[in-house]
C-alpha cells in the first residue's frame, strides 16, 4: 500500500502516511492490531497536526445513525458521522444540534475529541456537555462504554483528549428541539474594544453571539467590530411556508486552486476588512437568516483554505481569563498591528465557565486568527504565546500546528492528570498524533 | 419499488443504497455476513420511511443462488450487482487461487445470480437489471488484465441479457465506473480529475436507471478515454505499457 499525502484544513504540516478506514468494528479492531501506533481523524477540519500520524485511522466511513428517540430528543450515532449529515437529518424533523462550531463539515468523533464550543457557549457550554454516552475502542482491543456517570475518567479524558485515549466509536448525545431552520439575527456596529466588551455583557442572555473584528485598527478604533448576536427563529418569525425546509444548503462557490501567496497581502486584507464592516450602515440590523447563514458562512465557499497559498496558514486561537481579557487583547492587537500581521478573518467570543478536565474554553475572551505561513510568522506567534501565558490564558489544541511543548504544560492546569489517564488507558501510547509527540503527552 | 443490492458493504453500494432510501425505495440489502450491512439497514430506516431488509448472500456459493432469490420476501423490481473483486494482479498471474478468485467474483458468481433473476424478471415481463462492470473491461491492459477480462466477460455477458431481456420488457443496464474514491482503491495513487466519489456514481446510476440507459460511464471523461484507447491499432497498443 502506497503513502499517501495528508494534511488537515491549514495545510499545514502537509505528512505522508497510510490511511486506512473501516466501515465495522472488527475491521477497526484488526486494523489497530496489525499497526504499532495509528490515530483516529474525521474530515480533517481540525487546522493543524492533531489527527496526523504515521497511521491514519479515517472513521468517515463509520458514519452510520444508530438509534434516533424522537420523544426526548436523544441521538445516537457511529462517530465518522459528519454534522452536515446530522443537520439534513435533524433540521426537517424539528431538531439542532446542541453545539455546533463554524463549520459543519466536521465529525462526530471530532467534535468530541476537541470538545468543541459553538456560539452558545457562553448559555450551554462545549459539546461533550450534551453527551451521555459514548463507547471507545482501547488500545487493549476492549471496547468501553463511558460517560458523565460512567468511567468517568475516561470520558473526561476523551472530551477534548484530541484521540489520545482511544478510537471513539459512537456517541449518544442530546439534541435541540426547533421550530424553524431560521435564525433571528441582530447585528450591531461597534467603534472599538471596550464598545464591543460592553455588547457581548449586554447580550450574555442571548444563546448565540460572536462578533467579527478588524485586528488592523488601531488607536481610538482599535478593535473596531461587528457583533452578530441570535435565536433559534419561531415557526411564525420564519415566515416561510415550511419553515423546517433545508434551504439553499448546498455549497456553490469553490476556490479550484491554491491562490498565490501574494494575493493576501495588508491591503487586500484591509481592503476586505472595510468592506465587512462598512456593508452595514446602520448601527443595528435585525434579520431572519437560515442557520446555513448564521452559523457556517465560510461553508458556501468549498476549500477557502486555498485562499492562503501552497504554504498553508495557522489559526492561532487563544483565551484570556475574564479578568484580564481586556489588557491582554489590547497587548494582542497592538502586537499585530505593529507588526503588520493582518489577519483576514478575525472572531472574538465571550466564553462561559470552563468544561472539562482538557478542555479549551475558559470564562474570558477567545480570539481566533488567521495567519498565511510565511517567513517569522512562527518566531511571531511565539511572542505571542508568552503574552497569552502571562495573561493566564491558554491556545486551542484543534488549531494549533506550532506550539512549543512548554506552552501546553504551563497552560492547560489539568495537563499532569490528563497524561495519567492517557497512560492508564494507552499505555503504550499506540494511539499519538503529532501534535501528541510535539507536546509530549504521549 | 423494491431495489435488490448484490454486495452491500461496498463504497458504492452503500451509497447507492442511501441514496435509493432517500429517494423513497425499499431495499434487501445482500452481503456475505448479513450482520456487517445490520447497522446500514437501521441508519436507512431512521432516515427514510422505508423497509429495509439483510440478507445472507455469497457470491462464490453459486448453489446457494436459486434458494437465496427465493427464500426473498418480495421479488425486487431493480436487482443491482455491485459486488466485485480487485484482487491483487501481480500475485494473481503468478497464483491461480488469487487469479481464480477474481474470475470468480467478478464474472462467474455475477452471471450465477444474474441467471436466476433473469429468469425471473422474464417471467414476470418486468423489472430492471444492473451490472456494475468495468472501464477494465474495454480493453485488456498489462496493469489489471485479470480484473479487465473478467468484467469484459461481464459486459459482453450484461449485452447479451439486454438484448434477450428488451423482448419481454426487462431493462439491462450496464455500468462502467472509472475510478472511485473508495476502500477498494484505498492506498492506489489514483488522479483526483478522473476519479469520482461514490455518491456521485450512486446519483448518476440512480438517474440511468429512471432513464432507461443501456450502458453508462460515470464520468463522460472516460467514455472519451477508453474510446481513444480502444482505438490505438494493436501493433501500437502492444508496445504500450498501459
Amino acid at each position: 500500500m502506497s503513502k499517501t499525502s495528508v494534511a488537515n484544513w491549514g495545510n499545514f504540516p502537509i505528512i505522508e502516511a497510510d490511511k486506512i478506514s473501516f466501515t465495522t468494528v472488527t475491521e477497526l479492531c484488526d486494523l489497530a492490531q496489525s499497526k504499532s501506533t495509528c490515530i483516529a481523524r474525521g474530515n480533517g477540519a481540525c487546522y493543524g497536526d492533531a489527527s496526523l500520524g504515521s497511521t491514519i485511522i479515517s472513521t468517515l466511513k463509520f458514519d452510520n445513525i444508530i438509534e434516533f428517540d424522537e420523544v426526548n430528543g436523544v441521538l445516537s450515532c457511529q462517530s465518522g458521522v459528519t454534522f452536515d449529515a446530522l443537520l439534513r437529518f435533524l433540521i426537517p424533523k424539528g431538531w439542532f444540534l446542541p453545539v455546533t462550531p463554524g463549520t459543519k463539515f466536521i465529525t462526530l468523533g471530532g467534535a468530541v475529541a476537541s470538545d468543541i464550543h459553538g456560539k452558545n457557549h457562553h448559555v450551554e457550554g462545549t459539546f461533550g456537555k450534551h453527551i451521555l454516552n459514548m463507547e471507545i475502542l482501547l488500545a487493549s482491543g476492549a471496547v468501553v462504554n463511558c460517560g458523565p456517570d460512567e468511567e468517568v475518567d475516561l470520558f473526561e479524558a476523551t472530551c477534548g483528549g484530541m484521540g489520545l485515549t482511544g478510537v471513539i466509536l459512537s456517541v449518544k448525545f442530546r439534541v435541540k428541539k426547533i421550530e424553524s431552520a431560521y435564525i433571528n439575527q441582530v447585528s450591531i456596529k461597534a467603534e472599538n474594544l471596550d464598545e464591543i466588551f460592553e455588547l457581548f455583557e449586554k447580550y450574555k442572555d442571548t444563546t448565540y453571539s460572536v462578533a467579527w473584528i478588524d485586528c488592523l485598527q488601531g488607536g481610538s478604533s482599535l478593535g473596531r467590530s461587528l457583533l452578530m448576536v441570535g435565536e433559534h427563529a419561531t415557526a411564525v418569525d420564519a415566515k416561510v411556508k415550511n419553515p423546517l425546509q433545508l434551504v439553499g444548503h448546498e455549497q456553490k462557490l469553490s476556490i479550484p486552486f491554491n491562490f498565490p501567496n501574494f494575493v493576501l497581502n495588508k491591503y487586500s486584507i484591509k481592503l476586505f476588512n472595510f468592506l465587512f464592516y462598512h456593508k452595514q450602515f446602520k448601527k443595528i440590523t435585525r434579520s431572519v437568516v437560515t442557520f446555513d447563514k448564521f452559523f457556517y458562512p465560510l461553508d458556501f465557499i468549498k476549500k477557502w483554505n486555498r485562499m492562503y497559498g501552497n504554504r498553508g496558514f495557522v489559526q492561532y486561537q487563544f483565551v484570556l481569563p475574564i479578568e484580564n481579557s481586556k489588557a491582554g487583547l489590547y497587548k494582542i492587537l497592538d502586537e499585530i498591528n505593529r507588526q503588520g500581521m493582518g489577519s483576514f478573518l478575525a472572531v472574538l467570543k465571550l466564553f462561559g465557565e470552563s468544561d472539562g478536565l482538557i478542555s479549551f474554553p475558559m470564562k474570558g475572551y477567545t480570539l481566533a486568527l488567521d495567519f498565511p505561513i510565511r517567513d517569522g510568522l512562527f518566531e511571531f506567534l511565539d511572542e505571542l504565546d508568552k503574552i497569552v501565558l502571562q495573561y493566564g490564558g491558554r491556545i486551542y489544541l484543534t488549531k494549533d500546528a506550532r506550539m512549543k511543548k512548554e506552552v501546553f504544560w504551563q497552560s492547560y492546569p489539568n495537563a499532569e492528570k490528563f497524561k495519567t489517564i492517557i497512560k492508564k488507558y494507552n499505555p503504550d501510547f499506540k494511539w499519538k498524533s503529532l501534535q501528541s509527540d510535539r507536546l509530549q503527552i504521549s | 419499488m423494491t431495489v435488490l443490492i448484490l454486495g452491500a458493504t461496498s463504497d458504492m453500494a452503500i451509497a447507492l443504497a442511501r441514496h435509493l432510501g432517500a429517494k423513497g425505495h425499499n431495499l434487501q440489502l445482500a452481503a456475505r455476513n448479513a450482520e456487517h450491512v445490520l447497522s446500514l439497514k437501521k441508519d436507512i430506516e431512521i432516515k427514510n420511511k422505508v423497509t429495509v431488509e439483510n440478507i445472507a448472500f455469497d457470491a462464490l456459493d453459486y448453489d446457494s443462488h436459486y434458494e437465496a432469490y427465493q427464500r426473498l420476501s418480495v421479488k425486487p423490481d431493480v436487482a443491482i450487482v455491485v459486488f466485485g473483486y480487485l484482487g491483487e494482479h501481480q500475485t494473481g498471474i503468478k497464483d491461480w487461487k488469487e487469479c481464480h478468485k477474481i474470475i470468480d467474483t467478478n464474472y462467474t458468481g455475477a452471471v450465477s445470480i444474474l441467471n436466476v433473476i433473469a429468469n425471473d424478471f422474464e417471467s414476470r415481463r418486468a423489472g430492471t437489471i444492473v451490472g456494475i462492470s468495468s472501464v477494465a473491461g474495454d480493453r485488456g491492459r498489462m496493469s489489471n488484465y485479470l480484473y479487465g477480462s473478467a468484467k469484459a466477460g461481464l459486459t459482453a455477458y450484461l449485452s447479451g441479457l439486454r438484448n434477450r431481456l428488451f423482448h419481454s420488457g426487462v431493462h439491462v443496464m450496464t455500468v462502467k465506473p472509472g475510478f472511485v474514491d473508495t476502500k477498494m482503491t484505498e492506498g492506489l495513487p489514483l488522479p483526483a480529475p478522473l476519479t469520482a466519489q461514490p455518491e456521485a456514481v450512486a446519483k448518476r446510476i440512480y438517474s440511468a436507471l429512471l432513464g432507461k440507459k443501456n450502458v453508462v460511464y460515470v464520468l463522460p471523461i472516460w467514455w472519451i478515454i477508453m474510446t481513444i484507447i480502444c482505438a490505438i491499432p494493436e501493433f501500437i497498443f502492444k508496445k504500450l505499457k498501459l
